[in-house]
């Protein structure tokens, strides 16, 4: 079966109990056992729920992978992967990493004695030189946020592997829809389901999707430890829109390519992070990493400071001014006062995230509508 | 101590459809600062003084009273639709069905005639002919399509003209222009079911039609997991029919119209899949030897291809076909050997159905009534859903090959 096909099959069989032609939502904490001692599949809902498995399916057959364990959200589910480590141990991080993420390696998984490296994985020669014999984990992510830079997944696993070190990429921007990490060799997904996979800003969500089994069981015995679950009313709203995922997808992707040649042309605006343009340095390695489209999240810097930036993220009347991304309404934001105030000033410095800097996440909406609310609003 | 709330008209379209799917009806900053719209559960709402109660009353504020007149969640849905529909307002209601019986209850008295094309969903020609008869309302058919017919139905009583389209399972196009310009021309309403149409394919009131009405349940909501209704139209006319809702009482719950809202965003980019889905499996059961026949707008070889490639963007995802030389059961192995779409009643949803409409609907009727109704023992109905339609046609192949 296809992409589409598996979004709204895999993991949504009918109820054999009524027939419903979509599964119920089960909302119990425990199960009745038949006898003490003697487990049925599921005995207590963080340990296990249908509907959140049901959602795992899914989501493990998008991504091609075997295995999935459903998070409360994006940021539970990177926690979860940093579980795997312990003190003394080395992670070697992407330098256009989420901000949260940049937070939780810096501020927390540090005071575990795990020591973090941020390294410029674009270039894969740097992130070997980032590797130490204690290094256990590479963390990735493409497109990089905010800068949309590029990481050549395939690459950066082929030199992890060669030091025995595991590989995570958090696919939150590709998607399952135009990126399979695993497919790559990559050994974890991790997803905001918070994003594109919900799709609505509805919910919030994590997910990480593997393929060995034992993995599988490391993540599912600390997921269980930890109880960071996902709820089954948000695994039903995220199942319901995973069934939409690849068309809405495409289609903002479609939008965002507009977009991006629009502002491209544009004298008010000074450079445009695109992996789409063909003057993007990644456009090349997104052309074959990236299968349908570049994504629908792309960033601009406008002429003028920090305030010209702020006036513009605050003129639009159709894109909303929030952080998050990935769903049908379009948003805008300023990194450097919203979604990267987490990073300290000098590391957005140095990774070149400047105050002009402008993000938007492109939504569902008629992409000439969002051209002409962008064209009024450069304007501020 | 029911005072309906009048809303202001509807601002003209100015942007594009997916852009009022996404928007449209929704205020820009929401209760809580939330980017979505707050599920208010409220059977109630509350007022802050005595002379709050009486400036309502004297409809000097407008605001919700109690949640059978009105909830602000069902507001937004009702703005939306009617954006998407080019109406002035719209009426929400728990199915289809109560948008239906809504409609009747209020524009029909004891003594007035409703006329019908044959081919509308049956259950609404039923509740009129079993239903509404009992109160002195007496229900005319003609064959769809006869606009003389209709005409010549009409007498000094009728208040109502009824069609559906396209129609289920047969996917006739009505010619809206004439439908509304007969009931312009006798000074009798028209109701025109657009449950198969959705408003990306075509507008009913942009060709004169007075009520359009969904079953939102379907392409609507869009998920197969939520039952819902509306009415569009103008506001003078839908005035007494939402006073009657709300002594009726058959309004949508705050999950439902959350679910039915988060569904509508999706409206556009789920109705081109389905609509290019429909055509793709019914050109690929047109091109099958063991296919008799295909009813689909979007083929030449349908009845009402041309008023349907004038008046309509697509055609949905509604394929009704018939198999060669197969007896019901024969037909029923199969519905059965099918493995993506999934045996039930309903359309429209992102999951594909299909169903055999003699067992499914028309099982306990006579062979003389099927006939009437032209349902042959070889008819299947299937509704395209948004899957690939590579597997939806290769699942077909492998099931008529069985
Ligand atoms: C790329 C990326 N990764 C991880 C996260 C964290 O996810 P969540 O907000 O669901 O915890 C976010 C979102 O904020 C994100 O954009
Ligand atoms: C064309 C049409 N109109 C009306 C209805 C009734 O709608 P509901 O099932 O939402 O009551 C249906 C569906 O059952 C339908 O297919």
């Amino acid at each position: 079966m296809k992409f589409r096909t598996r979004s709204i099959h895999v993991g949504n069989p009918c109820d054999p109990a009524t027939g419903a032609v979509v599964p119920p939502i089960h909302v119990a904490s425990t199960y009745v056992q038949h006898a003490a001692g003697e487990w049925r599949e599921f005995d207590y809902g963080r340990s296990g729920n249908p509907t959140r498995k049901a959602l795992e399916q899914t989501i493990a057959s998008l991504e091609n992978g075997r295995h999935a364990l459903a998070f409360a959200t994006g940021m539970a589910a990177t926690h979860c992967v940093t579980m795997l480590l312990q003190q003394g141990d080395h992670l070697v991080a992407g330098a256009d990493i989420y901000g949260g993420t940049y937070r939780l390696l810096h501020k927390i998984l540090n005071r575990s004695g795990v020591h973090v490296t941020l390294a410029n994985s674009r270039d894969p020669e740097e992130l070997e030189q980032a590797l130490r014999p204690e290094t256990r984990l590479v963390w990735l992510e493409s497109p990089g946020n905010p800068l949309m830079s590029i990481t050549d997944l395939a690459a950066c696993v082929d030199v992890a592997k060669r030091h025995g070190v595991m590989t995570a990429v958090d696919n939150t921007f590709a998607t399952p829809v135009l990126t399979r990490p695993l497919d790559l060799g990559v050994d974890i997904v991790m997803h905001s389901a918070t994003k594109y996979l919900g799709g609505h800003s509805d919910v919030l969500g994590g997910v990480l999707v593997v393929n060995q089994d034992d993995l599988y069981d490391r993540l599912y015995f600390a997921q269980n430890a930890t109880g960071a679950v996902l709820g089954p009313f948000d695994a039903f709203l995220v199942a319901r829109g995973l069934k939409t995922l690849a068309i809405r997808v495409l289609e903002q992707c479609r939008s965002a390519a507009k977009v991006a040649e629009f502002l491209a042309a544009d004298r008010r605006v000074t450079r445009v992070l695109y992996p789409g343009l063909p003057t993007h340095p990644g456009h090349e390695i997104a052309a074959r990493q990236m299968d349908g489209g570049f994504g629908a999240m792309l960033s601009f810097e406008v002429a003028g400071d920090f305030e010209k930036a702020k006036r513009v993220v605050q003129a639009t009347e159709l894109f909303q001014l929030a952080v998050s991304l990935g769903a049908v309404e379009s948003l805008i934001e300023q990194p450097a006062s919203m979604s990267h105030a987490s990073y300290d000033a000098a590391d957005r410095q140095r990774h070149g995230i400047g105050d002009g800097l402008i993000r938007i996440s492109v939504g569902l909406e008629d992409v000439d509508d969002l051209i002409r609310d962008l064209d009024q609003a450069l304007d501020a | 101590m029911q005072k309906s709330t009048t809303l202001p008209p509807a601002p003209k379209k100015t942007r594009g459809e997916s852009t009022l799917a996404v928007h449209a009806g929704e205020d820009r900053q929401k209760l809580g600062d939330s980017i979505t719209d707050p599920i208010i559960c409220a059977a109630t709402f509350t007022f802050e003084s005595t002379q709050a109660v009486v400036d309502f009353i004297e409809q000097k504020q407008p605001r919700e009273e109690y949640g059978r007149y009105g909830n602000p969640g069902e507001k937004v849905i009702e703005r939306k639709l009617a954006e998407l529909e080019n109406g002035e307002q719209a009426l929400l209601y728990s199915s289809g069905m109560a948008a239906i019986v809504g409609l009747f209850m209020s524009k029909l008295n004891a003594g007035d005639e409703v006329v019908f094309f044959d081919e509308c969903y049956h259950r609404s020609r039923e509740f009129c002919k079993k239903h509404l008869s009992r109160f002195g309302v007496t229900t005319r058919q003609v064959k769809t399509g006869d606009y003389a017919a209709m005409e010549a139905a009409v007498n000094d009583h009728t208040k109502l003209l009824v069609s559906e389209s396209p129609t289920n399972p047969h996917l006739s196009i009505v010619d809206l222009d004439r439908f509304a310009e007969i009931g312009r021309r006798t000074g009798v309403e028209t109701l025109i079911d657009a449950t198969l149409a959705t408003p990306f394919n075509v507008r009913p009131l942009d060709h004169g039609v007075d009520y359009v009405l969904h079953s939102a349940t379907k392409y609507l909501a869009g998920h197969n997991d939520v039952l819902a209704g509306a009415l569009i139209g103008d506001n003078e006319k839908l005035e007494p029919v939402r006073a009657l809702r709300g002594v009726m009482g058959a309004v949508n719950s705050p999950h439902n119209i959350y679910l039915l809202e988060r569904g509508l965003k999706t409206f556009g980019i789920r109705m081109q899949r389905q609509n290019e889905n429909g055509q793709a499996v019914a050109e690929f059961l047109d091109g099958h030897s063991r296919i008799e026949r295909v009813y689909y707008p979007g083929l030449e070889s349908h009845p009402y291809h041309q008023v349907a490639k004038e008046t309509m963007r697509g055609f949905g995802g509604l394929v009704t076909f018939l198999v060669k030389d197969a007896d019901w059961r024969e037909t029923g192995k199969i519905v059965d050997s099918v493995k993506i779409p999934r045996i039930a009643p309903s359309l429209g949803g992102v999951e594909s159905l299909i169903e055999q409409p003699l067992v499914m609907s028309y099982y306990e009727c006579t062979p003389e009534e099927r006939r009437q109704f032209g349902i042959p023992d070889n008819m299947i109905r299937m509704s395209c859903g948004i899957e690939d339609k590579e597997d939806l046609i290769e699942d077909l192949q492998q099931a008529l090959d069985a």
